[in-house]
């Protein structure tokens, strides 16, 4: 003896489920749906239990347990794990930030409309679609021991012997400033635009000095699209390893850790190891994304007073 | 100069005139660097010979008749285009239909469906590439031109979903509405009714699915074979043999693939802004 009583006025299942936004135009998106969940996380955790499971290969064969691919990594001393991440760092973060800082003064030069924008503009976006290992070919030609660079330098007697710009840090720190600028610039111009220009000059007629206008206006509304810049521009330098190999040192100051990662899997098949890798790089790579997360949740979040 | 109209310059502009001075210098170390790092493999790729000189002695197209044939690059630039017309299209038909329904659409879960298409997007690439390609591997597509593509597309979609999920969201929904009232079915209002509103929105992820995916390094390398290399990845192994080949037929590949690159880039600005090929900015900035 069941106490529900159907009411007839009660609407079908279909129509109730409708009524919470599930209906059959939902199907539209399972194809979309099924694939990254096919290629993107069964990959993911598949490397997560592979990582998990050591190979006992010749490389790690010395650590056991379940972290013996992670523990491996770390105190190996061909794996040099935290010495990888260092490197990694020490190349990331200077490009990261310096993208950020030289796009300010030249986004805010260039804002507004001139003659030859859009070909600037233009002119810009070619590093990024050309890409890092063009860019490094670009680089051993033009700055390498005989190139145009150190040509010039010694023609005007700067220098006696020829610098070695590229095979070591700098050339892979130039080639992400190369890539790495045109993306910051892009990004800061668009947030720049976001910022009315009638604020500034509120502030001028009250007697702000340039400094104070910059400082005390127009930073605050910015740092926001700063960070997010920084993020991004920071996620391209981290994961970058063609440039580490051609115009790097890649046996030692820029054995970055992709790199790294890259070397376990192709060279030593050890799977296991290059999964540890890779789940190593993602995690250092979201602490540094979430700390400057959490310091941008600080800052200034309000109307920036629309398009400009 | 007068003093009134040097107060006013400096009003006009945050930073003062040397501060200006400075950042057209940098603009215009940048762009040095940049015609050096274009010119430089140009010049080398077109001369004869070019020892400890400010130019090649002489010019030759032969390099380029010698790359030619040295790297297989009828083969190579075959399956570039394969792979970029395969993973256009597929993007397109799996993302287009699923960023209609998130912006659309409000559903329990929506917003786990949204983190998930953004991953991808956020990680880089070669964290999940490795496993990636060991899982391909296992099934046996690791070093096809199927699991080439699969790869790409891992980024292609979600990028398709970001770049037309604002787009649709702009479209006035009254337009659909109307049309059903009209008697239009679901079918009807897709194919007649949508389809010619996102022709140009499609049009522009297309573009920039091919600029990203032409130039995808990590993913193709971590997947593809001996024959299922993509130029640039082809770029980068006749880089790190250096002294197996000619440097200057390793130029004229890296020439090549400039020239396709430069030629997609025409086309994509006629879609985009440039602003576009690097992220998608909201308009409003307060992000």
């Amino acid at each position: 003896m069941s106490g529900t009583v159907a009411t007839p006025v009660r609407p079908s299942l279909a129509h109730r489920l409708a009524e919470r936004g599930i209906d059959r135009t939902l199907w539209l998106v399972v194809p979309g749906a099924v694939f990254i969940v096919a290629f993107f996380v069964y990959p993911f955790l598949y490397g997560l239990s592979l990582s998990l499971t050591p190979s006992g290969g010749d490389t790690c064969g010395a650590y056991s347990g379940v972290l013996a691919s992670y523990h491996c990594f770390f105190a190996d001393p061909f794996q040099d794990g935290w010495g990888t991440i260092g490197k990694t760092l020490r190349l990331a973060l200077p490009a990261a930030l310096f993208n950020v800082v030289a796009s300010i003064p030249i986004a805010y030069q260039l804002r507004g409309k001139f003659r030859g924008k859009r070909f600037l503009q233009t002119m810009l976006v070619v590093p990024i679609s050309l890409g890092t290992v063009l860019v490094a070919a670009g680089l051993l030609n033009f700055a390498g021991r005989s190139g145009w660079i150190n040509r010039f330098l010694l023609l005007i007697h700067v220098i006696h012997k020829p610098l070695a710009l590229v095979n070591n840090y700098w050339g892979v720190l130039f080639s992400l400033i190369i890539t790495g600028f045109p993306f910051a610039f892009l990004l800061v111009s668009s947030y720049l635009s976001g910022i009315d220009p009638s604020l500034e000059q509120a502030a001028a007629l009250m007697g702000a000095g340039w400094w104070q206008r910059f400082s005390r206006v127009l930073l605050p509304l910015l740092a926001p699209g700063l960070a997010t810049t920084f993020m991004l521009t920071f996620v391209l330098a981290f994961s970058v390893f063609p440039s580490a190999t051609l115009v790097g040192n890649p046996a030692g100051s820029t054995r970055v850790i992709a790199l790294v990662a890259y070397q376990a899997y192709a060279e030593k098949f050890d799977y296991s190891l290059a999964s540890a890798i890779a789940i190593v790089m993602g995690l250092v790579e979201l602490l540094v994304v979430g700390l400057v997360a959490v310091w941008r949740s600080t800052l200034y979040r309000g109307s920036t007073g629309g398009k400009g | 100069m007068s003093v009134i109209q040097q107060q006013a310059s400096a009003r006009r502009a945050i930073v003062g005139t040397p501060a200006q001075w400075l950042t057209w210098g940098g603009v215009a170390l940048f762009l040095i660097f940049l015609a050096g790092v274009v010119v430089a493999p140009l010049a080398n790729s077109f001369g004869n010979h070019w020892f400890n000189a400010w130019w090649p002695s002489g010019f030759t197209t032969k390099w380029y008749t010698g790359a030619w044939k040295d790297f297989q690059l009828r083969q190579v630039i075959t399956v570039t285009l394969q792979v970029a017309f395969a993973v256009i299209v597929l993007s397109v038909v799996l993302g287009v239909p699923a960023s209609y329904v998130l912006a659309r659409k409000k559903f329990p879960g929506k917003q786990v469906l949204f983190g998930l298409f953004l991953l991808p997007v956020l990680m880089p690439p070669v964290t999940y590439g490795i496993p990636l390609a060991t899982a391909l591997y296992r099934v046996h597509l690791g070093g096809t031109l199927a699991g080439v593509i699969a790869a790409n597309l891992v980024p292609a979609v979600p990028f398709v979903v970001m770049t037309m999920t604002p787009f649709i969201e702009q479209i006035n929904p009254s337009i659909e509405s109307a049309a059903r009232m009209s008697g239009a079915g679901t079918g009807s209002v897709f194919t007649r009714i949508l389809a010619p509103l996102l022709v140009p929105g499609i049009l522009a992820s297309c573009v920039l699915v091919l600029v990203r995916t032409v130039g995808m390094f990590e993913l193709t390398f971590l997947v593809s074979g001996p024959t299922s290399n993509t130029l640039v990845v082809k770029l980068f192994y006749a880089m790190t043999a250096a002294g197996i080949r000619p440097q200057q037929e390793v130029d004229a590949m890296a020439v090549m693939y400039m020239l396709s690159m430069l030629v997609i880039l025409v086309i994509a600005l006629r879609f985009v802004n440039p602003t576009q090929l690097v992220a998608r900015v909201r308009d409003d900035a307060t992000d």
